[in-house]
């Protein structure tokens, strides 16, 4: 089963990449605010449900892919 | 009777880069500095083990968190349990953080530029196996070269580790952004450290500082004090 975690700073984090982006995206004259820069994981995962399949990628996120003290995730099961 | 020589481990994961020059300074201050392999499951007889510096595993994902899997970080981590003493030095202060031995996580500096320089830091304890040759309250002058060495908690967490006096090491200058400009720091029980600046880089005067060696001859003296209660 398909599935993509979405991993992002944590909000009052300071993100200096996003804030690099950010003003990146000014000088091309774009009128942007509050840009974040995160990470996308996409996995395949053998799972025998969509509930299984997000529970493990859940479990996946605790232990490795995203950072608790400084990271926010997300998880999609694409069916 | 000569006074024994302690042994002090040094970890080599893929991706370290100052493992040889940790192994080199332990030697200069009289340890029997000791290379092991990430993939020990085991350590060897040790005193005391040093992570080194450098990009383990290509520090995918996150700085340090795919060598906390590794096999010699569990070991490492057993080791601490027991008590035993842990130097980490930047991404082996950043591995120590994932595996959570140490509290924090370091995130990418501030400046988004690799900080590559002496910086001058004051010296918070001096009552710990890493810091006896130190004196509190002291500046001394030891070299950084990182690009994620931001250590952050959260503000609950920053208040705890203050009480509980495990913030070692504060930046006498703008560094990298860190909160409280903290540069080292300990565990509660205080057998445990990591710091951001590298010790091994200076321990003679030809490199320019040899401060280093406040750190990493006192860690050498713990580590020979336990080898002597052994005997």
């Amino acid at each position: 089963m398909r599935a993509t975690v979405l991993v992002r700073p944590k909000e009052g984090i300071l993100d200096p990449q996003g804030q690099a982006v950010e003003s990146a995206l000014e000088h091309l004259g774009f009128s942007v605010s509050h840009a974040r820069v995160g990470k996308v994981v996409d996995l395949e995962v053998d799972a025998a449900s969509a509930d299984e399949a997000r529970a493990q990628v859940e479990r996946m996120c605790e232990q490795l892919l995203a950072n608790p003290l400084m990271e926010s995730y997300e998880v999609e099961v694409h069916g | 009777m000569a006074s024994p020589q302690p042994r002090v481990g040094v970890v080599t994961y893929p991706g370290s880069q100052d493992d040889r020059d940790a192994l080199w300074a332990l030697a200069a201050l009289d340890a029997e500095a000791v290379a092991v392999w990430h993939e020990e499951r085991e350590l060897p007889d040790l005193d005391a083990v040093v992570l080194p510096g450098g990009f383990s595993y290509g520090d995918y994902l996150r700085c340090g968190a795919i060598a906390r899997f590794s096999p010699a970080t569990a070991a490492v981590c057993e080791f601490a349990g027991a008590g035993g003493l842990v130097l980490g030095i930047c991404n082996g202060f950043q591995i120590l953080c994932e595996a959570g031995l140490l509290p924090g996580v370091l995130l990418r500096n501030e400046s988004l530029r690799f900080v590559c320089r002496d910086v001058s830091l004051i010296v918070e304890r001096d009552d710990l196996p890493f810091t006896s040759r130190c004196t509190a309250g002291a500046r001394i002058v030891i070299p950084v070269k990182h690009g994620d060495g931001r250590w952050f908690a959260p503000p609950e967490l920053v208040r705890e580790l203050e009480a509980n006096r495990q913030v070692v090491l504060r930046y006498g200058e703008a560094c990298n952004g860190s909160v409280d400009d903290i540069a080292g720091i300990c565990n509660e029980r205080g057998n445990v450290m990591g710091l951001m600046p590298h010790p091994e880089h200076a321990v003679d005067p030809l490199l320019g500082s040899a401060d280093g060696a406040l750190i990493l001859a006192s860690l050498v003296e713990a580590a020979r004090e336990r080898t002597l209660a052994l005997l």
